[in-house]
């Protein structure tokens, strides 16, 4: 057999207040094609930063031999100096220059700081042809699809004479044609001796071009599969594999009428016009109810959500709104809020707060009116108003005069949670509520939420988390490249229910 | 409807009691640019009181301070809220310019009748600079052009303007009397004055300008009255504060603040009081303040302001209409632009072509050396207010000692980028 190419051991990665990583082992042969796979936030992403050097050596424990050798990178150039080059999920490409600017950026084949445009083209057109890109090498980068993109990143790869090629879930925005054709061409590179690392949660990519598979759960590592041994059910069991005890605070649902009806909703890309996100979604929540819908990054239920918020997200919106049986408009965010209808954004930083003010005028910002007279702001009720969500939610902070920006996530978590909750909305969708929060802050937010099923919200919880969803959810939707792909019962539902509907795409209606 | 976990609602209250001494210090330390701003503009005050041998603070320079820089000051009201909101307008001095244009041709060219009073002009001109403010903000609001390029554009248009209305290089005037108080105007003695020297009558039987001591009572009554009311309303803030159990500032440090900003502006109401009482325009600027400070510290509007200038898209999402927002804030400039231009042609008692030429700059200069983030979301009123008169002191000050022209804007660069330094190292510090 192959000698191995890379060795990681013992990784080991902590976050303030999370460990990403605790002992991970992975061991990568010359020439093969290695998938990574696990659930959103397993530390996939965090292991290919350690070993590319994101993260520098000192940052992480453990160790990284490659070829033999063990290596201390310090940053990305280090570890592309060695060969191993990254291509993040997000590309990482400069839209207004041409696929040459591109390639060769940073590395420009140039003289005393003069480009050598020829040069530069001539090696352009030769990559390109090696990834099988047919585009002239002055082609704005805005101009070509995502998929060309990914394979000007491969092109890029190949410029810097790659060895060790990682993929981080290379064909998320990518259609069926361009998937296949990517994977192609790593079949390519493996017969050309250059090894891959591809990390995925599509089981049928895996699948076809895995010769290891390497399932990572909780930041620790589960097994490493060999081909004969890939099976989706098997890797399936292995990545939700977890046992469910006491994470979830106790409650009794009391599900009461239909509040929240939403009928064939339909949105299109705001930049990419003919790119339809989300594709005729018909979902309903009840009084008292928590609904849950699951799927993974890119399966639209952020958009789905924000769409309905106001129009928040992208364009040419279609569809009906109902509030307990009456239609509505909701097509301003002002509008969605005097209806009664709130959405706790995923992304709290960019989205949910003012970071350079304080708790008291974050919480009360979604209602001023209702800490105010006549316009003037009443100061005395307005610290009233913090004090009692600071306590409602336990917002661990010296006073509400606290900049949110010096709060932990779950702090901030629980000040966005109060502003929805000042603004007394009678549905409320959260998504991601749990996201890059420690475990004791999760267990308060669990609690929040039963608390507000109970008092008879009618709730929406997007996760990626589907332990989560299982244990504080009714009911849960599926959702899968803008469609709802399965429903069913969270009594009923189980974590293999979940990812074989999401991966299959064939999700049983359930009673 | 709380946790089992949840502490009550005292207990925030009883942390932060415990931690008052800590919290004081804080409180100082937070507060050093608020304070530090006005002990600088002390400071530099005294400074210039004594290398122009008391000139500084003679009534009748005081008197054209006012008149001199009380254009930026009303300029840096609505620049504030604009810079606050995340943007910029470069279009401030040629609007003035254009508004002042505008005034003396309806004045003065124009075959209006009536409607060439000066009230009514001074009235339509407000509404043409709102309405200059919601073309510019339009844009910047509804269609995300950067206010830096419309402004930028809005600088040559109404530049432009301005000169061909008033016929290429051709100054128009004069404007009228009743007009022009509003610049040079003072406030009238309801009340009479009070003689408490009589003034010496020289041989030739007339009195001596500048001799004996006559005080406009009105004045002094006006001072006091505003200074008590600063104090009460200060206190009962306190007050209230206290009785919920909150308060930042120590209490020697409130009455040292309300003592020296009382005794400051006792005097200086007093300097007034002694030569012809406080000017018409100082009235108007003094009420905008007080107005602006409202809106900004205890108006829905003004916190959505902060809001929408410190997290636009967070704001958006809480329900505020980000645009329309916009939109009114570069209305209000343009109001306020207009004002600066009407002030402006009032002073100079005629419009011309370079009336408010290059004042966009130091409009800007007192916001942010009043302690505005050019990244929006942070700024205070008072800031701006304090900054334009720093700024108004050092052109003023530098002037009587005979500082070349050429010097004194290097010297106000200097304390431009120092009070910018000196903010952000604070901040990188705290």
């Amino acid at each position: 057999m192959a000698s191995t190419i890379l060795e990681m051991r013992d990784i080991t990665k902590t976050f303030p207040g999370v460990k990403a990583l605790s002992n991970v082992n992975l061991s990568v042969e010359e020439g093969e094609i290695h998938a990574v796979v696990g659930e959103n936030g397993a530390g996939k992403s965090t292991l290919m930063k350690v070993l590319s050097g994101v993260y520098p050596s000192g940052t992480y424990d453990g160790e990284i031999i490659y070829r033999g050798e063990e290596c201390h990178f310090k940053g990305i150039h280090d570890s592309e100096r060695h060969g191993i080059v990254i291509i993040h999920q997000e590309l990482a490409l400069v839209p207004m220059l041409s696929i040459a600017e591109n390639i060769f950026l940073g590395n420009e084949h140039a003289r005393y700081g003069i480009i050598d445009w020829n040069a530069n083209e001539t090696r352009t057109s030769a990559l390109l042809k090696k990834v099988g890109l047919k585009e002239d090498p002055k082609t704005l980068i805005t101009n070509i699809g995502v998929g060309k993109q990914q394979l000007v990143e491969i092109a890029k790869a190949l410029s810097k004479q790659v060895q060790l090629l990682i993929l981080d879930e290379p064909t998320a925005s990518l259609s069926e044609k361009d998937s296949q054709a990517l994977l192609d061409l790593l079949l390519e590179f493996k017969r050309q001796g250059i090894t891959s690392i591809l990390i995925s949660h599509k089981l049928n990519e895996v699948n076809r071009v895995a010769d290891k598979v390497t399932i990572i759960r909780d930041g620790r590592t589960i097994e490493t599969l060999i081909k004969k041994d890939i099976r989706e059910d098997r890797i399936i069991t292995s990545m939700v594999g977890r046992s469910l005890d006491n994470r979830f605070p106790p409650r009794e649902p009391k599900i009461g009428e239909t509040v929240l009806e939403v009928k064939n909703w339909s949105v299109y890309h705001p930049i990419h016009a003919e790119r339809q996100v989300i594709k005729g979604i018909d979902i309903d929540v009840r009084k008292g109810e928590v609904v849950g819908i699951a799927g993974l990054m890119g399966a639209g239920r952020t958009e789905f959500a924000m769409s309905l918020f106001g129009r928040s997200y992208g364009r040419h919106i279609t569809g009906e709104v109902r509030l307990k049986g009456k239609p509505i408009d909701i097509s301003s965010v002002s509008k969605a809020v005097e209806h009664g209808i709130a959405y706790v954004t995923e992304d709290r930083k960019t989205y949910g707060l003012n970071l350079i003010d304080h708790i008291k005028h974050n919480i009360t910002l979604a209602n001023l009116p209702g800490v105010s007279r006549h316009s003037v702001i009443d100061d005395m009720r307005e610290l009233a108003v913090a004090n009692d969500y600071k306590a409602k939610t336990n917002i661990r902070s010296s006073s509400v005069y606290q900049m949110t920006g010096n709060l932990s996530g779950g702090n901030q978590q629980k000040v966005v949670l109060s502003k929805w909750l000042f603004a007394n909305p009678e549905v409320l969708i959260l998504d991601e509520p749990t996201r890059g929060i420690d475990v004791g802050a999760k267990y308060e937010i669990y609690t929040i939420i039963a608390r507000l099923a109970a008092e008879g919200k009618a709730i929406i919880v997007i996760s990626s988390e589907m332990p989560e969803l299982l244990g504080i959810t009714d009911r849960i939707y599926v959702m899968n490249e803008g469609r709802i792909v399965g429903e069913m019962a969270a009594s009923d539902a189980s974590q293999e229910k979940i990812m074989r509907a999401i991966v299959r795409g064939e999700g049983k209606k359930a009673s | 409807m709380s946790t089992e976990s949840a502490p009550g609602p005292q207990s925030g209250v009883a942390q932060d009691l415990q931690q008052t001494p800590r919290v004081a210090v804080s409180a100082l330390v937070t507060n050093l640019r608020e304070y530090g701003l006005i002990l600088a503009l002390i400071a530099i005050m005294v400074f210039f009181q004594f290398t122009t041998s008391g000139t500084l603070f003679k009534p009748v320079n005081l008197s054209n301070l006012v008149q001199q820089n009380s254009f930026i000051i009303v300029m840096a009201l609505g620049m504030l809220l604009v810079i606050v909101s995340g943007h910029i307008d470069l279009s401030v001095g040629s609007v003035a310019g254009f508004i002042g244009a505008l005034a003396a041709m309806m004045m003065v060219i124009w075959p209006l009748g009536p409607l060439s009073n000066p009230l009514v002009v001074s009235i339509i001109c407000l509404i043409v600079g709102g309405a200059i403010g919601a073309a510019q903000g339009y844009w910047i609001a509804y269609h995300r052009i950067p206010s830096f390029i419309v402004t930028l554009a809005g600088m040559l248009i109404f530049r432009g303007i301005c000169q061909a209305l008033l016929g290429g290089g051709s100054s128009v005037g004069p404007l009228p009397v009743g007009f022009k108080a509003l610049s040079s105007g003072f406030i009238p003695d309801v009340i009479g004055p009070l003689t408490l020297i009589p003034p010496t009558v020289n041989a030739a039987g007339k009195t001596i300008v500048g001799s004996g001591l006559t005080l406009h009572i009105t004045t002094l009554l006006i001072g006091l009255v505003a200074v008590l009311a600063y104090a009460y309303f200060g206190l009962r803030a306190r007050r209230t504060r206290e009785r919920h159990g909150y308060e930042a500032e120590p209490f020697s440090l409130f009455v040292v603040k309300t003592l020296v900003i009382s005794v400051l502006a006792l005097f200086l109401v007093y300097q007034f009081a002694t030569y012809r009482g406080l000017p018409i325009v100082l009235m108007v600027m003094g009420v905008l303040i007080a107005l602006f400070v409202f809106a900004t510290k205890r108006m829905t509007i003004g916190r959505r302001i902060y809001a929408m200038g410190g997290n636009a898209k967070a704001a958006q999402l809480s329900g505020i209409k980000t645009e329309r927002l916009t939109l009114m804030v570069f209305i209000n400039m343009g109001v306020l632009s207009a004002l600066g231009g009407l002030i402006i042609a009032a002073r100079l008692g005629q419009a011309v072509p370079a009336a408010g030429l290059g004042s966009e700059l130091d409009v800007i200069a007192a916001v942010f050396i009043g302690g505005a983030s050019a990244m929006g979301g942070v700024g205070q009123v008072i800031g701006a207010v304090v900054g334009g008169f720093i700024m108004g002191v050092m052109n003023n000050g530098m002037s009587i000692m005979g500082v070349n022209v050429d010097w004194q804007q290097v010297v106000k660069g200097l304390v431009l980028l120092g009070a910018v330094v000196f903010d952000v190292y604070n901040k990188n510090k705290g």
